[in-house]
This record gives structure tokens, C-alpha cells and sequence, in this order.
């Protein structure tokens, strides 16, 4: 039988756990770490499910609804698994009157992701489009994983494409 | 430097000196450049002394409020019987602005400097950064410089950290950043208590912004009346702002100049003016939140707090948003609903319905399904939307939509009458 639950893994174990305590020393209060340890969850596995959302609550003396409460709140806080390379396309007014739906469709379109939200076949990317970057003199700027790329247009969408893959 | 231009002559670089000079951005470079000179006799001065000359200087906050900095900072208990913070607000959202990643990813120990001198100057043992999340080059780029600078000893005892954001434009505004420094939902909290009273973990709280903060060395070292000379206009505004320009324009960037400076000139001048046989239509001077002006009223306009006012708009954050004549207006005023409605916190009844249905009639028109009395409608809705909840947001959706029907009311017309055919929205 292929449906058993895998056992979980803790994502505060060892190095990972050692990061947590020294960020716990920064606020007079656990819960202020939340933030932080989901940023190190989705560091870890890619996403934050709601087992791993469990076990923060456990760790900082939570409740997972009052976890869940919190990732549902933060949209760059992934409740999904995601392509290996997640783009984020600003399209917030100063960007769309520079091209960005251009820049979107080109993006949806080389890396085989074809929708807004979906991941592409090869599981390689994800493409959303997000509101304000805070970088609106350089439209249109892209965020793929950490990266921050500025200036892209539809014609640039293909190289970096290539870059990525 | 207006970056990521050349400095234009009519430039007034203070603050944007060493943008685009990497060497700046590392300890030894930074002092090299006369850097932390002013923390360290800042440190030697009392608490009381620093308020009064930041005080004196008129800087007021950067962030788009625009209060008086020094004021702010005498709002502090005077017997510290609690710990004291110190939250810098490093969560540029606000559509059109772009000055403080500049600020952070040139000049990080600019910020770490400003924020020391604040923090001894409002006795806080801890100060949080709070970065929004999308910053991640900004991020890497200030850890660096912070761990650099606590390893020179720079800081004394004072404890400094980074607190990253996780996508929430709401954060921005100062009380539902403390809560979201707390480990909770970005909601703004009912004022009072004024964070000077009871803000992050019930603690009197200070919140500043990026570039109010790193104007406060330059205070210090060449003085209040300096500062305050720097105006073109009046005692009420002084200093020098960057202005982040971006849209329809030549040369979009962060353009540093004094307070008075007119916006035609910046436009014009600065920003390389319109495209190719292009005109100006529209332009929003202070980020999305502030009313839309006309192309008379920007040609017009003075850049400072009074000056905006005059012409029936806010200085805001120093966001230029420049629409030329091939902007279709109620297209780009759905998108702005479409952005405070995505970020919109849900808590208050007129922003969490008031943001979605404004954006839902403005769908309506552009896709030809709208009715004249739509516009009264969202007048309406707007009137509700407005002074009624706990922070600012519904505000500033409902300012482009008024300023908008009112300025290009024809357009709007247009769509509802079929004389323009509709789109996809």
C-alpha cells in the first residue's frame, strides 16, 4: 500500500533548530519568532504544509489554527508546493502602463506554465503575478526565487527563461 | 546621483550621494566616506539635545504622513520606567515608490547609522527593521552591513535586528507592522494608545522611516539651520526628498531635490519629460494613495506638503506617477482598486467590502456593463470609504476613484455609453 503517511520529519531539528533559538533570543516573546520560522519551513521544504505548520505551533507554544491564521494572512508564504522556480511579476498600475501583462504572458508562455498559478508540466516553474514590488522605475520588475530581476520586457523573457531552466 | 541616472544639475544630493558606488556599501568604504562620525558624537550627546536640533531642522516623516520627526520622538516617556523601541519601517509598498530599497541597497550603513542615533536619541536597547519580504537583495545587502558595523563595536550595547515582512502592503502602517513584529495577523490596531504609549509588546515605540532616518547624520553634522535652508519654499517643509518617478516617462528614477521644488521641472527636466510625441495626462505625486492631478495642476504644483495641499493632493511618500495621453484612465484606476482591495486587511467593514466593490463597478464599466448612476454609486461608496475605519487604506482607494470621475469623467462616460469599446478587465 502506497497511501501510508510517510513519517514527518522535523524542520527544527539540528542546524535549522539552532538558527530558530538564536532568532527566539532577538523578541521578548516566542510568538514574535513566527514569521521567522515559517521563512525558515518554506526555506527548508519549498512550502508550509499543515503538518510543518503543526509542528511550528508546538515549538513556539501555538495553536496550528492560530499558525494557520497567521501563513493565511502573508501571501509569500506558500500553503501549495510550487515550481522549483517560483516568478513573481508585478503588474500594479505603474508597471502595467510599462508592459507588464506583455512580460506575464511571455513568461506563462516559455516556461510552459500556461496559467496564472499553475505549475508546468516538468514541475519547473510557477508564475503569478503579484501587486507593487516597490521597484517601479525599473518595469518590469520580476522576483524569481530570490532574485531580483529588474527592466524585464517580453523580449527578454526568453533568455532568462533559458537561465533558469 | 539620480539613480539610476547621472545626477541632473538641479539635483540637491545629500542623501542619494553614494548611490551606485558599491565601494559605499561596506564598513571600511562607508567611514572612508566621513560615515559614522555623526553616531559616534551623537552617543556622546544627550538624548534631549539630539531631539531638539531634529526638532529644529523640520524634517518631517518620509514615509507619507509627513509628521514632524523631532516631535514624534519627544512623544517618548520622559521617566523610562519600560523598555523602549525603536521600528523602522523598511516595508515600501505604496505603488510608485521605490526610494528606500535604493537607500538600503547603496547606502546600508546610512540606515544603520540614522537608526542607531534614533534609538539613543529615544533611549531604545532594541531596534527592528522590518523589511518587506520581496526585498530579498535589500535584505542580503543590509544583514551584511549590520553584521560588519555590530563587529566594529559601532552600536554599543544597542541591539539591532532585521524582521523580515512576508507580502502584506498593510504592514507599512505602523501599528499592524508591530503586530506583525509580534508574530501576528499585519492588522492596524485602534489609536490611542499611541505607539509611544503601548506599542510593539506593549512597549513605548518609536516608527520611523527609512529615508526620515538617514537624513538625521546629515542633521547632526552640518546642523538644524542647514537642513532647514534647504527649502525653496517654506518653514514647513525642509530639506531634501527623493522623489522616485516612474510610468510614462524618458527617465524613471530617484531624483533627489529640495522641498519646493516644482514638479513641471522634475517632470520635464529631471525625469527627460514624455515619450517620443507624447503629452502628459495625469500624474499622482505622493504613491497611489494620494488624489490623481490633472495635467494644468501638475504642470503647476509644488513639491512639498503645503504645496500639494494646494492643488487638492498630498506630498505622500514621494511616489511620481506620470500617465501620458495614451493611458486609459479607468483602466489604470481599476488597477489601483484592484490593489487596495488584494490588500485590504478584511478588518473594517467599508475597506473589506467597500475596496472589492469598488473594483467590481469599475470592472463593470470597462467591460461595457455600466450604468451612469455608477459613478454616483461609487462617489458614494467612496464617501463611506472615507474617515471611517481604523487605518488609512479604504482612504486611499477611495482617492483615485474620486479625484478620477472627477478629472476624466468623460472617459468613464465613454465606456458607459459604448462610445468606447469595452475590454477585458
Amino acid at each position: 500500500m502506497s497511501t501510508a503517511t510517510q513519517e514527518y520529519q522535523a524542520v527544527f531539528a539540528g542546524k535549522t533548530r539552532a538558527q530558530l533559538d538564536e532568532i527566539l533570543t532577538r523578541y521578548p516573546a516566542k510568538q514574535a519568532a513566527l514569521l521567522p520560522a515559517l521563512w525558515l519551513v518554506q526555506r527548508e521544504r519549498g512550502w508550509i504544509s499543515d503538518r510543518s505548520m503543526t509542528e511550528v505551533a508546538e515549538v513556539l507554544g501555538l495553536t496550528p489554527a492560530y499558525v494557520k491564521g497567521v501563513v493565511t494572512f502573508y501571501t509569500m508564504y506558500h500553503q501549495h508546493p510550487v515550481g522549483k522556480n517560483f516568478v513573481q511579476v508585478c503588474t500594479t498600475s505603474p508597471c502595467n502602463i510599462c508592459g507588464a501583462e506583455g512580460v506575464v504572458r511571455a513568461l506563462l508562455e516559455h516556461t510552459g506554465a500556461k496559467d496564472l498559478g499553475a505549475t508546468s508540466p516538468d514541475g519547473q516553474w510557477t508564475v503569478i503575478e503579484v501587486e507593487c514590488l516597490g521597484a517601479c522605475g525599473f518595469a518590469t520588475p520580476v522576483l524569481i526565487n530570490d532574485d531580483f530581476i529588474e527592466s524585464v520586457t517580453p523580449e527578454k523573457v526568453p533568455e532568462l527563461v533559458r537561465k533558469y531552466r | 546621483m539620480g539613480y539610476p541616472h547621472k545626477p541632473h544639475p538641479r539635483e540637491t544630493v545629500v542623501l542619494s550621494k553614494h548611490f551606485g558606488d558599491p565601494e559605499a556599501r561596506t564598513y571600511k568604504g562607508w567611514v572612508r566616506r566621513g560615515g559614522y562620525e555623526a553616531l559616534k558624537n551623537a552617543l556622546a550627546t544627550d538624548p534631549a539635545a539630539i531631539i531638539e536640533e531634529v526638532k529644529t531642522s523640520g524634517v518631517r516623516g518620509r514615509g507619507g504622513a509627513g509628521f514632524p520627526t523631532g516631535l514624534k520622538w519627544s512623544f517618548m516617556p520622559k521617566e523610562k520606567t519600560k523598555p523602549h523601541y525603536l521600528c523602522v519601517n523598511a516595508d515600501e509598498s505604496e505603488p510608485g515608490t521605490f526610494k528606500d530599497r535604493e537607500i538600503m541597497r547603496w547606502t546600508p550603513h546610512a540606515l544603520l547609522e540614522g537608526t542607531a542615533i534614533a534609538a539613543h536619541a529615544i533611549r531604545a536597547e532594541v531596534t527592528y527593521i522590518y523589511v518587506r519580504g520581496e526585498f530579498t537583495e535589500p535584505l542580503a545587502i543590509l544583514e551584511k552591513a549590520l553584521a560588519e558595523a555590530s563587529t566594529a563595536g559601532v552600536f554599543g550595547n544597542m541591539k539591532i535586528y532585521l524582521h523580515r515582512g512576508a507580502g502584506a502592503y498593510i504592514c507599512g502602517e505602523e501599528t499592524a507592522m508591530m503586530n506583525s513584529i509580534e508574530g501576528k495577523r499585519g492588522n492596524p490596531r485602534i489609536k490611542p494608545p499611541f505607539p509611544a504609549a503601548a506599542g510593539v509588546f506593549g512597549m513605548p515605540t518609536t516608527i520611523n522611516n527609512v529615508e526620515t532616518l538617514v537624513a538625521v547624520p546629515h542633521i547632526l553634522k552640518n546642523g538644524a539651520a542647514w537642513y532647514k535652508g534647504l527649502s525653496l519654499s517654506n518653514p514647513k517643509s525642509t530639506g531634501t526628498k527623493l522623489f522616485s518617478v516612474c510610468g510614462h516617462l524618458a527617465k524613471p528614477g530617484n531624483y533627489e531635490v529640495t522641498m519646493g521644488f516644482p514638479l513641471k521641472d522634475l517632470l520635464y527636466e529631471l525625469g527627460g519629460g514624455m515619450r517620443p510625441g507624447r503629452t502628459l495626462k495625469a500624474c499622482i505625486p505622493g504613491g497611489s494613495s494620494v488624489p490623481i492631478l490633472n495635467r494644468e495642476e501638475s504642470e503647476s504644483c509644488l513639491l512639498d506638503y503645503e504645496g500639494c495641499v494646494e492643488k487638492g493632493t498630498m506630498l505622500g511618500s514621494g511616489g511620481v506617477i506620470v500617465f501620458d495621453d495614451s493611458t486609459d484612465m479607468v483602466y489604470q484606476i481599476m488597477r489601483l482598486a484592484r490593489f487596495y482591495a488584494h490588500e485590504s486587511c478584511a478588518q473594517c467593514t467599508q475597506c473589506r467590502e467597500g475596496t472589492a466593490w469598488t473594483t467590481r463597478i469599475l470592472e463593470r464599466i470597462l467591460t461595457g456593463q455600466g450604468a451612469m448612476k455608477d459613478l454616483d454609486l461609487l462617489l458614494d461608496l467612496a464617501d463611506n470609504m472615507t474617515g471611517k475605519t481604523i487605518c488609512v487604506l479604504s482612504d486611499s482607494c477611495a482617492a483615485p476613484v474620486v479625484s478620477g470621475i472627477k478629472k476624466f469623467k468623460s472617459e468613464f462616460e465613454a465606456y458607459i455609453t459604448g462610445k468606447k469599446r469595452p475590454v477585458a478587465a
